[in-house]
């Protein structure tokens, strides 16, 4: 089962290889990691979700906290929060496929953020399922590669961590 | 203010810290902390190789109490140092462990000498620093040492380039440190405590299992009262070694692989079981689940990712072992039931298994562990190597109010000695004896130099079977018989070695001589070798 969790660090230099060692070294399944500075310069917020069952969340939470460079994780409850990713796809387009793919692309709410003879990027975020079913749906054109950022989350409401 | 070197500010915060005492090596990288030592400054105790400078650090600090500390240089001597940072970390022992490292703008080019000991030890170290700017030293050791010391304690890793150590700053070190990531909880919740109180008073077969954490929280007597006052027996883990003493009634033992049989078997009885400050490691408890669903499991621990790691608690409670016994006694003293648990007078005696006649010209090194431990002083100190000497000290070790020191978590060979030169300079009126197998004493036997470079009064038994024992009776056991490369043939005479380094050396093969031999030893006015011929297939349990 996926879970996410909302992590504060300190932005400062190795602290990025301590979260990701500890998981390796403790065997945890990270499904995605997204990081970035907050508000406050010298932190930094961390979403991570993880492909764990309650009793492995809870030691994940735990040794996360054991790092002293962790100052804060919260579990966050499903529903309660805002996950969004950013996804950029560039898939295969030439005369005859393009405006099928623009179609799409409306659909999904992407912007086109470039074109090119032979090939468009796709940039849109959204959930990850919405992310999903996009690549699904340009799949049949031919997709050359993508990039995707992981999700990052924030409880709902005036909650903060 | 008065600007001085990062490398004097070193000296500087060492001071202020109460650090008395470094074990070390140096090299081109920490050239300028060493070239400051002097009368005025640390007592340096310069080891033969880096790992046993973090060993003897280890020593030091469970013998004192206190941080214990090693200094080395970049690049191999920081990776020789990686063994005993990962030794120290899984049994928590406090260290500060400082590195030298090349200049700072080099790092990162594959220069000479040049390690990423950071990134090396990220995972078995408690925290760790690469100083950059020289302003920052004051701040870094104040929190090293706080690091180290307070919540479960660990090793902490300073790393400092050349350049930082010969840089200027103006010092002044903090009152305190505030790391917003790091607050220890120390106190244990009241509500926590009333319901082990119920718990244990309901029980009819409670056991306490009481770990390193018992030692690492100072909190012997108070687990001791807590038996007495409550009639609970208590085992222990291989680092919980001497929490009671050997002829103390509610005395179980050692539990786990290599254990009592009176410990097991309690534990295996056990409807109710307090854990105090142990992990519940795979060869303390080899089947959590099982134990934790024959009985209520109640768990003190000061870090709270060890409860529920390895066995389900019903009754977690997170803070220091020493309060919080004192709390929990108070309140199931005037509630304790009758209980039911085995005690001393239900041990079974162990049958010898080896031949008895071939026995005769061997020692039993169990019986000659006891004889060594009442020989010592009260409070004295027993390190042990790795293999069977290990178990076999473990379960024979009965110092009255002393301490074994030894590698629980790890099982590091070679630990023996230079730990024992650590624990001799933190308590030099106690006996201190280091007990070895013929494997691990020839991985640390270049510290008899030290010993003897130091005037360190450090005795030293040495077992002899002339094998690995422990690998040699797994591959007889579970390899069918097949031996591989645990013939120790090609050591050489440890006597004449002794002698070679200048100490006073003796070899037995007979108990009759034993008592006499011991007493030789502990009388001697210097450092001592006694080489113990052991019956090759002397069995570890």
């Amino acid at each position: 089962m996926k879970q996410t969790l909302s992590v504060l660090v300190e932005n400062k230099p190795g602290v990025l290889s301590k979260v990701s060692g500890l998981f390796s070294r403790r065997g945890f399944n990270i499904y995605s990691l997204a990081v970035g500075v907050t508000d406050d310069e010298s932190v930094s917020r961390m979403t991570i979700v993880v492909d764990a069952n309650d009793v492995v969340v809870e030691q994940v939470v735990k040794q996360l906290n054991k790092l002293i460079d962790v100052i804060k994780v919260k579990e966050l409850n499903e529903n309660t929060f805002l996950t969004r990713e950013l996804a950029l796809i560039k898939v295969k387009a030439n005369a005859s496929s393009r405006n099928e793919i623009v179609q799409i692309a409306q659909l999904y709410e992407c912007k086109i953020s470039d074109v090119s003879p032979t090939a468009m990027i796709l940039e849109t975020s959204g959930t990850t399922d919405k992310i999903d079913a996009l690549e699904i749906m340009l799949k049949q054109y031919g997709i050359l590669e993508t990039m995707r950022t992981g999700a990052v989350a924030l409880e709902k409401g005036k909650e903060t961590i | 203010m008065k600007k001085i070197t990062g490398a004097r500010a070193m000296h500087e915060c060492l001071k202020l810290e109460g650090v008395n005492v470094v074990f070390g090596y140096p090299g081109a990288a920490i050239c300028p902390f060493y070239d400051l030592l002097g009368e005025e400054t640390v007592r340096h105790i310069l080891v033969r190789q880096e790992q046993n400078a973090g060993h003897a650090a280890n020593g030091f600090a469970q013998a004192s109490g206190k941080v214990g500390v090693c200094v080395v240089t970049s690049g191999p001597g920081a990776t020789n140092l990686v063994t005993a940072i990962a030794t120290a970390y899984m049994d928590s022992i406090p260290m500060v462990a400082i590195t030298g490292q090349v200049t700072s703008g080099l790092i990162g080019s594959d220069v000479f000498q040049e390690v990423d000991i950071t990134g090396a030890c990220e995972p078995f170290c408690k925290y760790s620093y690469l100083i950059t700017d020289v302003r920052d030293i004051p701040r870094i050791f104040k929190e090293a040492f706080y690091i180290a010391s307070t919540g479960r304690p660990g090793p902490v890793l300073i790393d400092i380039p050349m350049d930082v150590q010969l840089a200027e700053l103006d010092f002044e070190y903090p009152d305190g440190v505030s790391i917003r990531g790091y607050k220890p909880k120390h106190k244990g919740n009241s509500k926590q405590v009333i319901l082990a109180a119920n718990v244990l008073a309901q029980a009819k077969t409670p056991v306490i299992v009481a770990g390193g954490g018992v030692h690492l929280s100072d909190a012997r007597n108070q687990l001791r009262r807590l038996s007495e006052e409550c009639g609970i027996p208590v085992a222990n883990t291989m680092m919980g070694i001497g929490v009671l003493d050997d002829d103390h009634p509610n005395k179980l033992g050692m539990i786990g692989t290599h254990g009592t049989f009176l410990a097991n078997s309690a534990l295996h009885k056990a409807d109710a079981v307090l854990l105090v400050g142990a992990r519940v490691g795979d060869r303390a408890v080899a089947k959590p689940g099982q134990l934790a669903a024959r009985a209520k499991i109640i768990h003190i621990d000061i870090d709270p990712a060890e409860i529920g790691k390895n066995m389900e608690a019903h009754i977690p409670i997170v803070g220091d072992a020493k309060a919080i016994i004192d709390e929990l006694c108070d309140r199931l003293a005037p509630i304790k039931g009758k209980y039911e648990t085995m005690t001393a007078k239900d041990d079974k005696p162990r049958v010898r298994k080896a031949d008895a006649e071939e026995v005769g010209t061997f020692i039993e090194p169990r019986i000659f562990v006891k004889m060594l431990s009442k020989s010592m002083k009260d409070g004295s100190i027993i390190t042990s190597d790795v293999g069977q000497n290990q178990i076999w000290t473990a379960n024979a070790f009965a110092v009255n109010g002393g301490r074994l020191l030894t590698t629980g978590g790890m099982g590091t060979m070679g630990f023996g000695i230079p730990s024992a030169v650590g624990a001799k300079t933190a308590s030099p009126d106690l006996d201190v004896v280091a007990i070895c197998g013929d494997g691990s004493f020839q991985m640390s036997m270049n510290e008899i130099a030290t010993i003897v470079q130091h005037n360190i009064n450090v005795k030293i038994v040495l077992m002899n079977n002339h094998n690995l024992g422990m690998v040699r009776e797994l591959q007889q056991k579970h390899y069918h018989g097949h031996l591989s490369q645990v013939s120790l043939a090609g050591s050489p005479d440890f006597i004449k070695l002794a002698e070679a380094f200048g100490i006073r050396a003796e070899r037995i093969e007979s108990m009759d001589d034993a008592q006499a031999a011991i007493d030789r030893m502990l009388t001697h006015n210097g450092p001592s070798l006694l080489e113990c011929q052991v019956f090759p297939d002397e069995p570890t349990p």
